[in-house]
């Protein structure tokens, strides 16, 4: 139990880490990495609705009609969604109004789906919470990792909480400003996707 | 008038839904690799986008916001756009066979396509009136295609070159909207 447990946890964080293994959700990822404060706010939120999901879901599979599962999942889902969007309202306001629409959008995050589809209507609630946990910590750690490059190119600095840069470039520092336009969001996962591959060739 | 066409010019070139505001690139990346698929995904796009745009927003003003209700806009806008899309698929069955079968496999998987429910969004967000949201929905759909069209034709040129292997499929087609990307920024300052 406990190994299997270990297993559905840790294969979101390499084996099928997304969006670079799994290539789903995809506009988040280039929207949000501006910086690394924000990739990690996109994180955290998609990982609350992936675990919460993910557990309603698994608890409720034998109740659910097959016919209308996908219309149920969505429900359940834009559920967890609105409270997450309550709460980011009322505790992070100035992290809601950066991440703007992408929030709600997170109910159209194919990853969410796709977890509930393959993973939590068929297995049980606690393995289910595993896998959610995992990949929403591995999708966490995807955005950290792009917002991170895309900072540190673009503008020199690497924040993580509330604008306090923890590092920034001396004033020589020329800045990259291509990386935090729109087009080095697809250029830096480009290139990610292609690291990836170079280092972990099956 | 004027401003409707410049509010149509800014939706589709220089806010261009895919390269710009980052909506939709799942289908975006998952139905470029033929052209053909790229034009029928265009299509349903088109067709869906404006009818959700314009339903979503009629909701949104004499039901949510007429009842303050609008903590519930996530849950009801979903809702909304997974019943049109199935109604639609079964109306264009039933009386338009031959759009259907053009359009078919690509109809349900606009669903989850997040430039359908963004545009609604955006809609509400930036309080357009009912012909401006009408515009922008029809503007933001026809931008969508654009890209999607146009990326499709260079990724059946790129299927033909020789790519190093850790860069191919996703990865070069991700630098290749980048590049496309970078061609759509020019437009900015135009309006």
């Amino acid at each position: 139990m406990a190994q299997s447990l270990a297993k559905e946890f840790t294969k979101g964080l390499w084996a099928e880490i997304p969006p670079f293994r799994l290539v789903l959700g995809l506009c988040p990822v280039l929207a949000v990495t501006k910086s690394v404060e924000n990739g990690i706010g996109m994180g955290v939120a998609t990982t609350f609705v992936l675990v919460f999901s993910n557990l309603l879901i698994s608890l409720l599979r034998n109740v659910i009609p097959s016919k209308v599962r996908i219309a149920c999942y969505i429900v359940i889902i834009a559920t967890f969604v609105t409270i997450v969007e309550l709460v980011m309202q009322a505790y992070t306001y100035e992290l809601f109004l950066k991440l703007g629409i992408f929030i709600p959008l997170i109910v159209v995050n194919c990853i969410v789906l796709g977890r509930a589809e393959a993973f939590a209507s068929k297995n049980g609630p606690v393995l289910s919470v595993a896998d959610g946990l995992g990949i929403g910590l591995g999708f966490t750690l995807s955005l950290a990792a792009l917002g991170a490059v895309r900072e540190f190119l673009g503008n020199g600095t690497l924040t993580i909480w509330e604008g306090l840069p923890v590092f920034e470039m001396g004033a020589g520092f020329l800045p990259f400003k291509f990386m935090i336009e729109a087009p080095g969001a697809f250029v830096g996962l480009g290139l990610m996707l292609c690291l990836m591959n170079l280092i972990g060739k099956k | 008038m004027g401003d409707l066409f410049v509010l149509a010019i800014s939706c589709i070139f220089i806010n261009n839904i895919l390269l710009a505001q980052f909506l939709g690139n799942c289908p975006f990346l998952g139905t470029s690799k033929k052209m053909e698929t790229a034009v029928g995904m265009a299509m349903a796009v088109v067709f869906v986008l404006v009818l959700a745009g314009l339903i979503t927003w009629v909701l949104d003003i004499y039901l949510l916001k007429a009842f303050n209700l609008e903590y519930l806009r996530t849950v009801s806008f979903i809702l909304v756009i997974a019943s049109l899309v199935q109604f639609v698929e079964m109306f264009l069955k039933k009386s338009i066979p031959g759009l259907y079968a053009g359009l078919g496999i690509f109809l349900p998987l606009i669903t989850t396509n997040c430039a359908v429910m963004g545009v609604c969004l955006i809609n509400i967000k930036e309080e357009y009136t009912f012909v401006e949201a009408a515009v922008s929905s029809f503007a933001y759909a026809v931008g969508f295609g654009l890209a999607l069209i146009l990326f499709a034709g260079v990724r059946e040129r790129i299927n033909l070159a020789r790519v190093p292997k850790p860069l191919q499929d996703t990865s070069i087609g991700l630098v290749t909207a980048g590049i496309i990307a970078l061609t759509f920024m020019s437009f900015k300052g135009m309006v």
